[in-house]
């Protein structure tokens, strides 16, 4: 059947439309995100609002030019969908604040080009473009994407101005060294490397009580736990998620977290370190929800959700990256479409196998 | 609520979906009544099964009741003048199909006096028996009212055959905008309760019950206040939620099980019926009515005056529409012509369609109303699964089936798909995925009858070689049978040769 004859005015019905678009739902969930961003841009400051910036405009503008590449006719509506908007958004969440701007070129590069448009755009992606990207950067650049600062609030005396700002934006400037830091995962990985326990690592303060705030180190959007919590709480609430994936995703990394930490507290974080480090609340809430590379049915996305947790959880612990967010939902992604496969709804009138109910023997004609 | 249907609530959550209804205000108008039009068009085609076959001549006077088209085969129903009149000719007219296709119809032209034919009426239903009903709600051309018009005496006599137990009642009414059965629950609950006690008498059931949507209050109070005292009649309001009324999802809800996918409900114990269907039997076996005239809903955003008209077969909605109160700015905005609900009613060409025994409602509907938008691809986002009230997975389904995979696509469900359409009407990218299934539905319907047709041929084919074979063989045996009379022939004469040498 040709797609043309499909295209033009449908004759069948449905008359009616609930109303709802890509659009929207790609608005609604950039309204989630705004809380943690606009709090991230208020702790690192004006490079991290440039890095952002151009991570968007990076990926829109790899976006129109793979459409105008391929000839397509709808790159204005394309664009206005916020699909890769959102791509944008989301792996900009993903970087260290104050990463150089190539870093964001190169990035919008590999999540629209690589990561969607050669699978065929919108709808066909088989891993999440930012997370291809985020992935993609981290082993081909290593330095510039785990060197992370300390929070620095916009009104503090130190916080760089517009100017500065842009100066350590394009990497005329170096990082001040009093402002590096680590993000806790990367701290006690090291420090266990080093053959330090946790318990002497972490001392008394590093504690989950300095994650709540986000004052911390840490990629531009993940610290603000809290936030991300409550976007994805509204995007529960918009429908626009489901509480299948999410959970699954805190429950597959919080269960092994709480086991290994009753085990052995010395060698394993505990459970609220593990749910608010890193890109755990981002990822369970926006990032693995992303509705192109995750199953279908909610007891797929349950098994999906728990396969990221407990992956995340394994390459934290033993891996030798210290946060396993990403390459989770990537291994994750690749299986989306085996759970698909194997998990399905159950047909009414039908058996779990797709085969029709019996008929009773008493009442057939 | 069980542990495994809470489970299921859990993981899967609820189907369907939950339009605006638009009811009101054309559910509040009380029902009026429209004049007989000057020319009726009947459709010889307005049930499933066989089309009726013309049993009148061009130029014959009728009178009101009459046979004019007489059912034709197992399945199918015969058709009545709505009025007293001449038959002014059988042609093509335009169908209620999108399509626009012509079906051949009887043109009637009233006379105006609308007289009844000689009718014949039965005072106690419940002292025929369940054939003899069945038989009288067949001569008066009954078919299903809520929309896919099934020959009603077909199902009530198969019931009796299949010991159904139970009988469905079926005031959902879940589509939006309609409220044809709404109004009749609301108005004639008691004729309605009567025509549901002759059905539990015509088909053995011993308990009939009454599903009516939580949004028609009104009219569940009216059917319970007409059923009080009968207790083998049970209203029980049901979640207004779309497809309620379909008749999977109705039984389900209302009795808990679930017919089997190659199934009918006969098959558990049940069958399905509209209430407007009800009240159609009961006017058919008490007064001797056929079916001639119906509510009809005309509504949308369009019709200037919405509301439930009674309508006589045949009647074109132009005249409909111009008898409830025409359209807004006469038609002007005027986006889509709807006849059904707007889920699964089919859009008509323009209004010179005529009102047949299915037309529940006549929509006129503006641009905002029909949603007419540019399809963007699949996100995957799978608010189609949710929807989806069979369980299918709609986005897989349609992608097989524009990649022409018909049988990836049969494999997840294809044929279980009832075209509700819940799945086009949450999609964000507004993909036509009911225009996907109907065209793969016809699809396969044209696949299997070309199976049919090879393999009629095939054994044409192989009956004609071994004909043929058959006729090879047994020349060649005839054949030998003469040789080897000849030769014996032969051998006896030169025998007789030789003797006479000899001697």
């Amino acid at each position: 059947m040709s797609t043309q004859s499909l295209a033009t005015q449908p004759i069948a019905s449905p008359h009616a439309h609930g109303g709802n678009s890509v659009t929207r739902t790609m608005f609604r969930v950039q309204l989630a995100l705004a809380p943690a961003t606009l709090y991230g841009f208020w702790l690192f400051g004006w490079p991290s609002f440039f890095l952002w910036l151009l991570t968007i405009l990076s990926c829109l503008g790899f976006e129109a030019l793979s459409l105008k590449l391929m000839g397509s006719a709808r790159i204005k509506v394309t664009l206005w969908d916020g699909s890769a908007l959102l791509t944008g958004w989301l792996l900009a969440m993903t970087l260290p604040p104050w990463a150089p701007w190539w870093v964001a070129i190169i990035g919008g590069f590999i999540a629209i080009v690589i990561g969607k448009q050669v699978f065929g755009g919108v709808g066909q992606n088989v891993f999440n473009p930012a997370m291809v990207a985020r992935v993609a950067l981290l082993v081909s650049f290593p330095v510039p994407l785990t060197q992370w600062v300390a929070p620095l609030p916009v009104t503090s005396l130190a916080a760089p101005d517009f100017i500065h700002g842009l100066q350590i934006f394009l990497g005329n400037q170096a990082t001040p060294d009093a402002m590096a830091s680590a993000s806790l995962l990367g701290y006690t990985k090291t420090e266990l490397s080093r053959g330090i326990d946790l318990l002497h690592s972490l001392g008394g303060d590093h504690g989950a009580l300095f994650s709540w705030a986000g004052t911390r180190a840490g990629s531009f959007g993940e610290s603000a736990s809290l936030l991300i919590l409550a976007g994805g709480f509204y995007l529960l609430a918009t429908g626009i998620i489901t509480w299948h994936t999410p959970l699954a995703v805190l429950a597959g990394l919080a269960i092994p977290a709480a086991i290994g930490h009753a085990v052995d507290p010395t060698h394993y974080l505990s459970v609220s370190t593990h749910l608010l480090s890193g890109a755990a609340m981002l990822g369970a809430f926006f990032i693995a929800t992303d509705y192109v590379t995750s199953p279908n049915t909610g007891a797929g996305q349950i098994v999906f959700g728990l396969g990221i947790g407990l992956l995340t959880w394994i390459i934290r612990t033993w891996g030798g990256y210290p946060e396993g967010m990403a390459f989770a939902v990537l291994l994750m992604n690749a299986l989306t479409p085996v759970i698909d496969r194997f998990v399905k709804p159950r047909i009414l009138g039908r058996d779990r196998k797709g085969k029709p109910l019996d008929i009773p023997e008493s009442k057939g004609a | 609520m069980g542990v495994r249907e809470l489970i299921s609530r859990l993981f899967v959550g609820e189907w369907g979906v939950h339009p605006d209804d638009h009811k009101r205000p054309a559910a509040e108008q009380p029902v009026r009544v429209m004049p007989v039009p000057a020319r009726l068009y009947l459709p010889l085609q307005q049930h499933l099964g066989g089309p009726a076959r013309p049993v009148v001549l061009v130029g014959q006077r009728v009178r009101k009741g009459e046979l004019i088209a007489d059912a034709q085969g197992m399945v199918s129903a015969p058709i009545h003048a709505p009025t007293s009149g001449t038959i002014s000719s059988v042609t093509e007219i335009t169908a209620p199909h999108p399509s626009g296709l012509t079906l051949p119809a009887i043109i009637l032209d009233a006379d105006g006096a609308d007289e009844w034919c000689e009718l014949q009426g039965c005072d106690d239903p419940f002292a025929l028996t369940a054939a003899e009903i069945g038989k009288r709600v067949a001569a008066a051309g009954v078919v299903g009212l809520g929309g896919a018009a099934f020959p009603s005496a077909v199902k009530l006599t198969g019931a009796a055959r299949a010991k159904v137990t139970t009988l469905v009642m079926n005031g959902g009414e879940c589509e939006p905008y309609l409220s044809c059965d709404d109004r009749l629950m609301r108005e004639q609950a008691a004729g309605i309760v009567d025509g549901i006690r002759i059905m539990l008498h015509a088909t053995g059931a011993q308990v009939a019950l009454v599903g009516i949507e939580d949004n028609k209050p009104e009219a569940i109070a009216a059917m319970r206040a007409a059923a009080a005292g009968v207790d083998t009649i049970q209203v029980r309001p049901v979640p207004a939620r779309y497809p309620m009324g379909s008749e999977k999802q109705l039984i389900q809800v209302l009795t808990g099980t679930e017919v089997p996918a190659d199934g009918r409900p006969a098959d558990i114990g049940i069958i399905v019926h509209n209430v407007g269907t009800a009240l159609a039997v009961r006017t058919a076996v008490r007064e001797g009515k056929p079916l001639i005239s119906r509510l009809v809903t005309v509504n949308g955003n369009c019709a200037a005056n919405p509301g439930n008209i009674e309508v006589r077969i045949g009647t074109l909605a132009e005249e409909v529409i111009a008898f409830a109160g025409g359209l807004k700015g006469d038609g002007l905005g005027l986006a889509r012509r709807v006849m059904g609900g707007p889920m699964m009613g089919m859009q008509i060409p323009h209004w010179r369609v005529p009102v047949v025994k299915g037309t529940s409602g006549i929509l006129a509907f503006d641009a905002a109303e029909a949603a007419e938008q540019e399809p963007n691809p699949c996100i995957r986002c799978g608010s189609c699964v949710k929807a989806c009230p069979m369980g299918l997975l709609p986005l897989e389904m349609s992608s097989r089936i524009r990649n022409d995979a018909l049988p990836d696509a049969i494999d997840l469900g294809l044929k279980d798909c009832i075209a509700c359409g819940c799945c086009a009407y949450v999609c964000p990218s507004k993909i036509p995925l009911v225009q996907y299934f109907v065209h793969a539905k016809g699809e396969l319907a044209s696949q299997d009858r070309a199976k049919l047709r090879t393999d009629a041929t095939k054994k044409l084919a192989q009956q004609r070689q071994a004909r043929l074979e058959r006729e090879t063989r047994e020349k060649a045996e005839a054949a030998a049978k003469r040789k080897a009379e000849r030769e014996a022939a032969a051998a006896a004469k030169a025998a007789a040769e030789t003797s006479r040498t000899t001697t």
